[in-house]
């Protein structure tokens, strides 16, 4: 409901989270008011029932991996500043996008950090590789019963053949990137402020 | 001591005098034209210099803003993202179309997980149920507490302004509506009692119509209702149901107090229970015991004998079946369209700026929720009597359920969805998710599943209502559910649903 959106985030906080994330004063805001809504604990942060109450996510094939990919390693909660932190992943880059402080590190939506979340929605034991069996498992949670485990395996098979190139039958990183690339602007949201 | 009690002993006297005599005025000038059904228009002034008010505290939030040179919270009523509503397969071909890979051969890429990662996360940022069961927000402050967002802004002059509202709203307003709302329940129950004894006839029905208009009329002016009726040549007839968008228990109140209607419901016990029983001795509700609220045939077999006998109202029914926050219409049970007569649609939209109607269950229990009703300014609303309508030919109850949905929709001003309000508390099938997945399927192996099953539609939203339909308890689909005990549905829900957990509300 966002009734105390405004009060309870202070404007150093919210000036700290656009300097790591890059959204603007009105969008934070507004997905604070997001956050607090979906927080019905009102504890300040969020579990993973919180995300999956969304009729939308929990409908979605990949929406256990995508409620995982926001909370940090072995974590049942997560605050706000991790949530916009993970968000932050989806944020479009803009043309004007540039690192003031030549020190710093990459902005979170950069593309490779783009890539590095899918990777991971993949990569479930973050060994930096993509296994037959990981790909499988993600594979058997889009399609459900509907294709055979044969069919699939082979599906499973045909993909690795394309994209490994070090003959390790799994696909890194860099292997990744190299499939994903063109595609993976599709995944920014535009939050319409 | 005595001396200095003295002053204080008249002052008292005073204040108490000008109070009851102030207080006592009012009432008979709010009663009587009840009692009359004439209308004296004092509401519609009151609303008036309310906006006016209103409008200027918006401005000098805003002078303050400006001021301090800090940002005013803007609540948005569209939602965050722009979403487009296409099909799974396009939306595939789509991403795929954006790399360089030729997109017509029915194979997996790895990017494919990209859609899903993306949709997931929009509805993380902005869903279309979720916000359907918690107040809607309001785009300037009216004053009240509950719905201030930029509390940082208020100046001086707008805290004394607050102030004086807190003592109106509380101290006059709330009283006043109090003893309004008990002398109505309380001629409801005496007069309706009364007129049971007179034997069936002519004379009863005419004169229980005249107590409940009058009843009604006199809890509309507790709640300072100020309700606008368009299109009443529409009015639902006997013989046939009215069905309306349900935001609130006051939904019977402001239909009622514009015709006579058969409620449907649960029978309870306590206050709620004798107004009930009250009711029914001079006009025919619909009550049913607990036990028969689970029997589907009983239940139909109960409302169509009542449609069939002509003497008898209407039958007010709320097909979602709970509460929502006015903002859109969510999914209507098909029972109550199964019986095969006359639909009457009727749209009831509230006016957010003098109070929220919604009634969120989860949040505020009965009691809390008429009290902030009554300590609110007004409750305004629009209704508008739709053209009946009636099952055609070829047409499942479902489709007939949607359409009507659909026509209510649109006049309303709500967004029409096909979610199932039952999700404010339930877990959402496992079937929407199948469908998701047979759906990604055909694509990467093309069409070898049955197209027989296939729906023309392919939105997020999918249409799977035969499913869920089949196992819905009969009664939830009728009841306006005045009083919506928390704590009984989920018993319910539990006994019948044994793997799916429904969500527990504190």
């Amino acid at each position: 409901m966002g009734s105390r959106a405004s009060t309870l985030l202070r404007e150093e906080e919210i000036e700290e989270i656009k300097k790591e994330t890059g959204f603007s004063h009105s969008q934070i805001t507004r997905l604070y008011s997001r956050f607090t809504s979906l927080d019905k604990g009102e504890n300040g942060t969020l579990s993973r029932e919180d995300f999956q109450r969304i009729p939308e996510l929990a409908i979605n094939p990949l929406g256990d991996r995508i409620i995982n990919a926001f909370f940090p390693e072995g974590e049942d909660q997560v605050n706000f500043r991790g949530f916009m932190r993970t968000l932050a992943h989806f944020r479009p880059i803009e043309d004007n996008e540039k690192n003031k402080d030549p020190i710093a590190s990459e902005p979170l939506n950069s593309r490779s950090n783009k890539l590095l979340f899918a990777f991971r929605l993949y990569d479930l034991d973050r060994d930096d590789k993509i296994s037959r069996d990981e790909l499988l498992q993600v594979l058997r949670m889009m399609v459900g019963v509907n294709i055979s485990d044969e069919q699939l395996g082979s599906i499973a098979d045909r993909t690795i053949q394309e994209a490994d190139q070090n003959g390790d039958n799994s696909i890194s990183f860099n292997e990744f990137i190299k499939v994903g690339n063109v595609y993976i602007l599709y995944i920014d949201i535009d939050i319409d402020i | 001591m005595g001396w200095f009690l003295l002053p204080f002993d008249n002052l008292l006297c005073i204040v108490l005098g000008i109070s009851f005599t102030v207080g006592f005025s009012s009432l008979l000038v709010i009663v009587v034209p009840a009692v009359l059904g004439v209308s004296i228009g004092i509401r519609r002034l009151y609303m008036k210099s309310l906006l006016k008010v209103f409008e200027w505290a918006t401005v000098r939030m805003e002078r303050g803003a400006k001021e301090k040179n800090q940002h005013l919270y803007k609540p948005y009523s569209n939602g965050i993202i722009a979403k487009e509503l296409s099909s799974l397969e396009q939306e595939i071909q789509e991403l795929r179309a954006s790399g360089t890979t030729l997109s017509s051969e029915p194979e997996f890429e790895m990017a494919d997980i990209m859609y899903f990662c993306r949709r997931g996360v929009e509805s993380i940022v902005d869903d279309e149920v979720t916000k359907r069961f918690s107040a809607q927000e309001l785009e300037s402050w009216n004053l009240l507490t509950r719905s201030n967002f930029n509390a940082r802004h208020i100046s001086l002059r707008l805290s004394v302004l607050w102030g004086l509202g807190l003592f109106i709203r509380y101290g006059f307003l709330l009283p006043l509506r109090v003893t309004l709302a008990a002398s109505g329940i309380g001629l409801l129950v005496v007069l309706t009692t009364i007129v049971g004894f007179i034997p069936s006839g002519w004379l009863r029905t005419y004169l229980s119509e005249k107590i409940h208009l009058m009843s009604y009329r006199i809890c509309v002016r507790s709640l300072t209702a100020i309700i606008t009726y368009h299109n009443s040549e529409n009015k639902p007839k006997n013989g046939g149901i009215c069905v309306a968008n349900h935001t609130t228990p006051i939904d019977v109140i402001i239909l009622a107090n514009d015709g006579c209607y058969s409620m449907v419901g649960q029978i309870h016990g306590g206050l709620i229970g004798v107004v009930q029983r009250a009711m029914v001795k001079s006009s025919p509700h619909i009550w049913f015991e607990r036990s028969e609220v689970k029997d589907r045939h009983l239940v139909a077999e109960r409302l169509s004998n009542h449609v069939a006998d002509k003497t008898k109202h209407p039958i007010l029914i709320f097909p979602e079946g709970t509460c929502i926050n006015n903002t859109s219409v969510m999914m209507f049970k098909k029972g109550s369209f199964e019986i095969g007569c006359t639909v009457y649609p009727v749209a009831i939209k509230y006016d957010p700026r003098f109070g929220d109607a919604f009634w969120n269950s989860s949040k505020f229990g009965m009691v809390n929720y008429l009290l902030r009703m009554m300590s609110s300014w007004a409750i305004v609303c629009s209704v508008w009597y739709l053209p009946p309508m009636s099952r055609e030919e070829g047409e499942d109850a479902v489709q007939f359920a949607n359409r009507v949905k659909a026509a209510i929709a649109t006049q309303g001003g709500l967004v029409d969805l096909l979610w199932d309000g039952g999700l404010k508390r339930g877990k959402v099938k496992n079937t929407f998710k199948e469908e998701q997945q047979k759906l990604y399927s055909k694509v990467l192996v093309g069409d070898q599943e049955d197209q027989g099953e296939d729906r023309p539609q392919e939105d997020e939203e999918e249409e799977l209502e035969e499913g869920d339909q089949n196992e819905d308890r009969p009664l939830e689909d009728y009841t306006p559910r005045p009083l919506e005990d928390c704590s009984l549905r989920l018993q319910e829900e539990e006994e019948e649903r044994g793997s799916e957990t429904p969500m527990k509300d504190q």
